[in-house]
């Protein structure tokens, strides 16, 4: 037997966003692990998209995300939850006027 | 399923006092249905549970390729040469999205990889049988993928976000593997004796390891408790059993093929398929490395991991050098 996997460097991680049709959004569908981004995208196709679910993808190193943290949860997105006037139905349009 | 190596409880060393609140917390979460995100707080023994289980349910996934993969060039047609490379290559997705999975909890693929290499890490015992006969790809659809819907669908709602989601893409992708298994075995079952007769031995041979696929009954599983109130596991292993069973069988007389259980019989009481005793000591045997492909199967993986180093070298090689001209260009 020769060395064990884990002597090996670690190859990078990446975050794999795919475009499903044409007017939607890229959105993210898994990450997997690649030496760099043209062998990320194209072991991306092989991986996520088999059976026609994208037409474009984005692989972005997962180190370069930088995420909200879970525990400021309500710091960050508490105070928006106060704010109803930002709805259409805080304001009261007689139905006379019809649909606004 | 994926769980069979997974026989003690928590370590001693979780029962140290976490956080009360934290814990409790955490539990209301769970009761409420909300799913527990990778960043999110969670008892040591959840993570460990989930990372013992996703491990080796995509170790799973990856030794599984092997009795199939053992057929590619010899299936009997150009049609049924797709279908499987296919369905085998989805198995290799299967397991990748399932690694993934796995190291949000912290633990890196690398490591997991090497665990399963070494020989300490468990996979399904299902995968340690042989594929003798073409008749045995049939089986293996039908029976060990249909096994596999059973278990994967609650997982679907497994309290655990990357777990859930990760086998939503997996079960939309395994019906496709048990209709054409299904198709193989209608397909012999349809033809002449000789044929018939290979697919019955196939289900001879696949139907009681399927059973134990589901893993030890209940009066003997230890660690259901806590993966029940933790909403990793929503059904007993009986129960799956019983229903990999009562959808089975109607499916084994479709084809004019015996299940090879003598005491199987259906309760009108109790609307549910009877089986008989499953043999445990079998089951034991190969979880413990001694069925008839344990060693077989292991060798072959260790040499595919070694026969793709230089692969892997010449990647990051390339890499490294990629990186190196754009620093030199910049
Ligand atoms: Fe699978
Ligand atoms: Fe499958």
């Amino acid at each position: 037997m020769t060395e064990p996997a884990a002597s090996e460097p670690k190859v990078p991680l990446w975050e794999v966003f795919i475009r499903a049709r044409n007017g939607l959004a890229h959105k993210h569908v898994g990450s997997l692990h690649a030496a760099d981004a043209t062998l990320a995208l194209q072991a991306a196709r092989d991986l996520y998209t088999r059976r026609g679910e994208g037409l474009s993808i984005w692989v972005v190193p997962s180190a370069a995300i930088t995420a909200s943290d879970p525990a400021e949860k309500g710091m960050m997105f508490e105070p928006t939850a106060s704010k109803v006037y930002r709805h259409p139905t805080f304001y009261e349009i007689p139905d006379e006027v019809g649909h606004m | 399923m994926y769980t069979q190596g997974l026989n003690q409880g928590p370590d001693a060393a979780d029962r140290r006092i976490e956080d009360a609140a934290l814990l409790q917390r955490f539990q209301e979460r769970i009761d409420a249905e909300e799913r527990i995100e990778p960043n999110d707080w969670m008892p040591e023994a959840y993570r460990r549970t989930l990372v013992r289980q996703i491990s080796q349910h995509a170790h799973s996934e990856i030794i599984g390729m092997q009795p199939e993969g053992n057929w590619i060039t010899r299936a009997p047609s150009l049609r049924r040469k797709a279908a499987l490379l296919a369905k085998v290559q989805d198995e290799c997705g299967h397991g990748l999205y399932l690694y993934a999975a796995a190291e949000t909890l912290g633990v890196a693929r690398e490591e997991m990889v090497e665990q399963l290499l070494a020989g300490k890490a468990k996979y399904s015992s299902i995968f340690n049988y042989p594929t003798l006969t073409w008749a045995d790809i049939g089986a293996i659809g039908w029976l060990v993928d249909g096994a596999a819907i059973m278990n994967q669908i609650p997982l679907c709602r497994c309290s655990y976000g990357p777990y859930a989601r990760a086998m939503i893409r997996v079960c939309k992708e395994e019906s496709f593997h048990q209709r054409q298994g299904y198709e193989i075995m209608l397909t012999l079952c349809r033809g002449n004796g000789a044929q018939k007769e290979m697919a019955q031995d196939a289900l001879n041979r696949w139907w009681w390891p399927c059973l134990m696929m589901f893993g030890p009954p209940d009066a003997a599983s230890q660690h259901t408790d806590t993966s029940t109130r933790w909403k990793i596991k929503r059904f007993t292993n009986d129960e799956l059993r019983q229903k990999f069973i009562d959808a089975t069988v109607p499916q084994a007389h479709f084809l004019g093929l015996t299940v090879p259980d003598p005491d199987l019989r259906f309760d009108e009481a109790t609307g549910h398929w009877a089986h008989g005793a499953i043999d445990w000591e079998e089951f034991r045997q190969v979880v413990a490395g001694n069925g008839p492909c344990n060693a077989q199967r292991m060798e072959r993986r260790r040499r595919t991991e070694e026969d793709g180093a230089w692969v892997r070298d010449a990647a990051r090689a390339f890499a490294e050098k990629e990186k190196s001209r754009h620093r030199a260009a910049a």
